[in-house]
């Protein structure tokens, strides 16, 4: 048979964690089909043409696919599942939305956010935020995964593959897109970062995130906080990394003036290399830290920026 | 307007998570368990809609072992009308979950069916979507507002890089993100009164529905390990590193 992959994009820009949704699903079934499910997202579609390893792409563009409502998009993916016997999307929004509708109709189980694929029918999959691993085998029903993208590396480009139209599915008619406030923020997505800087309660007010800021804006880099920080109202609560809030695993991670709580740790341990600076010597959050500076935050971030400054 | 929240007992959040020894999965005995805080924000939304005069009774259903009673009275506490303990001793996918509700729902007959986007324990985010596909009702998942209208619910919802507006006709699922309330402590004389609230018991079988996991579960293991790396005395040093490493 053969595996199914819903493309993530916004209707003109293909989203990386498409090619990263396509490494995982060659481990689980070949050959691989992206599906592009859009309006005016033909350019989205040519993008991923190109993947290595995606044999055929399915364009379904339609306005009733422009803002990615899980009921219709749901509807889509069924009308498709016969041909194949995996299903697989990246655990975006999206992804996370529209997946389990999917497996529900089916009368199967989802297997969210893998990690890894032993086998094509043996998963990782995280528990409590990633406390614990577990190893899951699905066997004698058609799978349908999220995929964990930061596990994977993304497929490379220089493909060609054939794009095939193909028309939209039934509109079950329980939902309409109302409007959208998408973050024109300089700074990047949370999630998506290379470089995360995160504040806690040790900054003491929400004015003294400006140290943070800066630090940002020098870095590109994205801010997150702990839990105690948006508690205190030092930032929106969009802004929070860990268990209950967001998970991240970016390139590098400082986390200033956070103590690292369980809540906390949860969100960020799987960062590739992690910065703390703290005054307090004996925080839990230097045990997981590459490089730990125990210092004042109030002199270390000034110091921080003018040494990042010289070049 | 009836409006069913799902409530699930789990590790409490501040608690580290220990894994057996022999790999079949986390240790629970003599840990603190609470309500998942997903739900408790769930809870606390159906409290503020009754509150507004837009749902008429909130029942919380629960689905696990008798102890999971605790977690109904929590609910009750903050403002549930009245509870239902589906009791059930082994493991349940979300899928089983899913169509247990749905029996509940088709019972019950609520107009909205508000839970928390995920459980803090299996972290599966599934159980609202599948509900609602079962129940062929429109989904607002990942809700940060809720506004209820005639006929129809507005969900603002957390996606990628924002939010995102649907209006859904009800009935509906809704799931809960953290930015949508700050739950309520429950006072003590609301945690005296939860405990005359009626509480009904059930099981699937009641409900004739077959929830037997479908996934095997082949072990759960520790994740590998960080371990602290070195101290460094200055700032300036550390961004030395940094650079050396080539991270900025």
């Amino acid at each position: 048979m053969a595996a199914l992959v819903l493309a993530e994009h916004n209707n003109s820009l293909l989203d990386e964690a498409t090619a990263k949704a396509v490494t995982a699903a060659t481990k689980v079934s070949t050959p691989v089909h992206v599906l592009v499910a859009g309006y005016d997202c033909r350019s989205a579609a040519e993008q991923a043409s190109k993947l290595l390893r995606v044999e055929k792409i399915l364009l379904s563009d339609d306005p009733r696919y422009a803002n990615f409502l899980a009921e219709p998009m749901a509807e889509l993916v069924l009308s498709l599942a016969g041909s194949y016997d995996a299903i697989l999307a990246p655990a975006t929004a999206n992804g996370k939305n529209i997946l389990p509708r999917v497996a529900a109709t089916l009368d199967v189980p989802q297997i969210s956010e893998i990690l890894a694929a032993e086998s094509s029918d043996i998963f990782l999959r995280p528990i409590y935020a990633g406390n614990a691993i577990q190893k899951v085998e699905a066997k004698g029903f058609k799978k349908v995964i999220t995929v964990r993208v930061s596990a994977f590396a993304a497929a490379a480009s220089g493909g060609a593959a054939a794009i095939e139209s193909i028309p939209p599915a039934g509109d079950p008619g329980l939902s309409r897109f109302v409007d959208e406030n998408l973050t024109r923020s300089e700074r990047p997505e949370l999630t998506a970062a290379k470089i995360v800087i995160s504040g806690g309660r040790g900054l003491q007010s929400k004015d003294n995130f400006v140290l943070i800021e800066r630090i940002a804006d020098r870095l590109g880099a994205a801010i997150g906080a702990s839990r105690a920080a948006v508690d205190a109202g030092f930032v929106p609560n969009d802004r929070q990394v860990g268990q209950t809030g967001k998970i991240v695993a970016p390139e590098l991670y400082i986390a200033v003036g956070i103590s690292g709580a369980i809540q906390h740790l949860a969100g960020m341990k799987d960062s590739k290399v992690i910065v703390a600076i703290n005054k307090d010597e004996s925080a839990p959050i230097f045990n997981v830290a590459d490089f730990g500076l125990v210092a004042d935050l109030f002199e270390a971030l000034p110091e921080f920026e003018r040494a990042l400054q010289q070049s | 307007m009836k409006v069913l929240v799902p409530v699930k007992r789990v590790i409490d959040f501040n608690v580290a998570v220990r894994v057996k020894a022999d790999r079949s999965g986390v240790d629970l005995a003599n840990v603190k368990m609470s309500i998942n805080p997903f739900d408790e924000i769930a809870v606390e939304e159906a409290v503020r809609l009754k509150e507004k005069g837009k749902a008429s009774e909130i029942i919380a259903v629960t689905i696990g072992p008798a102890a999971a009673q605790e977690t109904l009275r929590t609910a009750l506490a903050m403002g549930a009308d009245r509870g239902i303990l589906v009791k059930h001793e082994t493991e349940l996918e979300p899928l089983g979950v899913a169509k247990i509700l749905r029996a509940v729902c088709l019972e019950e007959q609520p107009g909205l069916v508000i839970l928390g986007k995920q459980a803090i324990d299996d972290d599966c985010n599934q159980v609202g979507q599948m509900l609602a596909a079962l129940l062929s009702w429109g989904q607002g998942t990942f809700a940060a507002k809720v506004e209820v209208h005639d006929g129809e619910v507005g969900v603002t919802r957390e996606v990628d890089g924002g939010l995102q507006t649907v209006a859904l006709k009800l009935p509906a699922v809704i799931s809960t993100d953290l930015r949508l309330n700050e739950p309520r402590y429950a006072s003590l004389p609301n945690i005296m009164k939860a405990r005359k609230k009626p509480i009904a018991e059930k099981t699937a079988a009641d409900y004739g529905v077959d929830a037997a996991p479908r996934l095997k579960v082949l072990e759960v293991r520790e994740p590998e390990k960080r371990r602290s790396g070195m101290r460094l005395t200055s700032a300036a040093e550390l961004v030395g590193k940094l650079r050396e490493r080539g991270l900025i």
